[in-house]
């Protein structure tokens, strides 16, 4: 497993979806949650799915991180087809690093442990665990904070720590499921800048699922919208405001005016 | 919600609202916790004044009633007659030959409660069909009265320390394994996610997720048990054999020694107390992340 810190933007991956479907629930009263969807996410894009409850969109991303199996069609990592009959393909998994809602960081290590622990998993020496936790804590803004336990730690530096423990092996893909969804307006600002920066600082493929307009507008190269019951992708809608954006964008006009857009289709959903 | 979601979701209201995005920022919450430190501090010195001085009430009461309604020492020594008593209990062998048996009888039985209780737990809280089949018959150990199968116990198993030991470990067992089953199954699906999301082998799963998650519930279940293996050991002692604490109070009781009676009941009071600390000092060192740990200082000590 290479471990250097490749940093570089060449170091991304871009992820296609071939006729995706996902059904939940029993043979007699199925849920169609996602109907067959094909996607291109570029290397080292940022795009944001936005939809309303049930669109499927975490779903979509669930099935890109591995964690449920699509029922039909394709996820490849790359060049490597990522689910094969039921198992999941090693080498993809190592692709993608996962931020949660939650931070889901486990209460019983240290911030410097939880971030280290996809290192741990792959066998990295302590000491060389200890360096990257300092250099990705730095990364994400919590440094000083690495022998704390997560509890004595405010709701935004743990999902930073979260942010920093899903970069720790290196992945090219980072996959986020509302990462903000649970932080106040105002921390839910600064954490989008720092995402902006993260990623123009990796070069990371990112792909984020909200349900805030907002967000989606500010943070998306491309916004792929979708519509509920059975989701599917209803708009694909490329965003072009120059990087780095600034938070003071969102009072502009061509920001309001795409962002009233996208209200509306979504309002025309229910 | 899991414990760990409302940990989370209490502690995220106690800190600042505003994230910090400058160094300054998060400094400046590092320092706000600051006093509520020092509260925590004088909330942890109480007891140590307030239980002596309730104990101190109490005796005082007892030897007041005691002088006032001169009352027999059969039935109810005063206190400086118990003090004696047990001031001559601590200073003789034999009492610590006593004490040795039953300490030894509670933790042999603890320990193979503790072995068979968190083993048979991580099974039943991991394997649905083996719950159904056992819970029946684990909620029939706990039903039929304990003490009923002490007799029976002596008859199989002798007079002596095995007996005890026996019924120690069958006191004991029950929260054992009832904490470990829910700790097992108490698994946050989300830390799940992380392990899943990682590829990590099953033995890492269980080094790193499933062992230290239900820790706090094994702990908590072994604080209980073992107060109830020492329980366990005394009964055994009380209906045969010629050693331990259990035997001793029975003899002071056959010899009308209510004053020594007493002793040995203070004496064995204190007996537990050790084992419950003891479990407190390894609930220290193994779960020294856990909000019991850190809450702790303020009740227990």
């Amino acid at each position: 497993m290479p471990l250097v810190v490749d940093q570089s933007p060449s170091a991304a991956t871009g992820i296609r979806l071939s006729a995706v479907e996902k059904w939940y629930g029993s043979a007699q009263q199925p849920v169609h949650a996602l109907s067959a969807t094909d996607l291109d996410i570029a290397a080292g894009e940022l795009v944001v799915l936005l939809g309303p409850s049930g669109c499927g969109k975490t779903t979509l991303l669930r099935m890109l991180g591995g964690l449920i199996r699509p029922t039909h069609g394709d996820i490849a990592i790359g060049s490597r087809t990522l689910w094969s009959a039921d198992q999941r393909d090693g080498t993809s998994m190592a692709e993608l690093g996962l931020v949660f809602q939650e931070p889901n960081l486990f209460p019983w290590l240290t911030v410097a442990q939880n971030i280290a622990l996809p290192l741990e998993l792959r066998g990295v020496p302590a000491a060389e665990r200890i360096r990257r936790a300092a250099e990705l804590a730095a990364l994400v803004g919590i440094q000083g904070f690495e022998q704390r336990w997560p509890r004595e730690l405010s709701g935004g530096m743990r999902q930073r720590a979260a942010i920093a423990r899903s970069l720790a092996h290196d992945p090219r893909i980072l996959l986020m499921d509302e990462p903000f969804g649970a932080l106040d307006a105002m921390t839910r600002d600064a954490m989008n800048l720092e995402l902006q920066r993260i990623w123009m600082a990796t070069g990371k493929t990112i792909v984020l699922v909200t349900h805030s307009i907002t967000e989606a507008v500010f943070l998306a190269d491309r916004i792929v919208l979708l519509s509920p019951r059975p989701g599917r992708i209803d708009w694909i809608c490329p965003v072009e405001f120059a990087r780095p954006r600034a938070i003071e964008l969102q009072s502009e006009g061509a920001f309001q005016a795409l962002a009233s857009a996208l209200r509306k289709r979504l309002q025309a959903m229910a | 919600m899991t414990q760990q979601g409302l940990t989370q979701r209490g502690t995220a209201q106690k800190s600042v609202q505003q994230e910090d995005m400058t160094k300054e920022g998060i400094t400046g919450e590092a320092l706000r916790s600051a006093p509520l430190r020092q509260r925590r501090t004088a909330g942890a010195l109480l007891p140590w004044v307030t239980t002596p001085a309730l104990v101190l009430v109490l005796v005082l009461a007892w030897h007041a009633y005691v002088e006032r309604s001169g009352i027999s020492a059969f039935i109810l020594p005063p206190p400086a007659a118990v003090w004696d008593a047990w001031t001559g209990l601590i200073i003789a062998t034999q009492t610590w030959r006593h004490t040795a048996a039953t300490v030894y009888e509670t933790l042999a039985g603890f320990f193979w409660a503790s072995l068979i209780g968190v083993g048979l737990g991580v099974m039943i809280g991991r394997i649905r069909w083996l719950e159904r089949v056992i819970n029946p018959f684990v909620i029939a150990t706990q039903v039929v009265p304990k003490v009923a199968l002490v007799p029976l116990l002596i008859v199989w198993f002798g007079f002596g320390m095995p007996s005890k030991i026996v019924i120690a470990a069958i006191f004991a067992f029950f929260p054992i394994l009832t904490n470990t089953v829910l700790g097992v199954k108490s698994l946050d699906p989300g830390h799940r996610d992380v392990m899943i999301s990682l590829n990590a082998s099953r033995l890492w799963v269980f080094r790193r997720l499933e062992l230290p998650s239900a820790m706090p519930y094994i702990l908590s279940g072994m604080e209980v048990g073992i107060v109830l293996g020492l329980i366990g050991a005394v009964v055994g002692e009380y209906l045969g054999g010629n050693t331990g604490l259990g035997y001793l109070l029975v003899a002071r009781m056959n010899a009308y020694e209510t004053d020594m009676l007493f002793a040995v009941i203070v004496h064995m009071t204190m007996v537990g107390f050790v084992f419950y600390f003891g479990i407190g000092a390894v609930r220290q060192l193994l779960i020294p992340w856990h909000e019991s740990v850190a809450s702790d200082h303020k009740t227990r000590s």
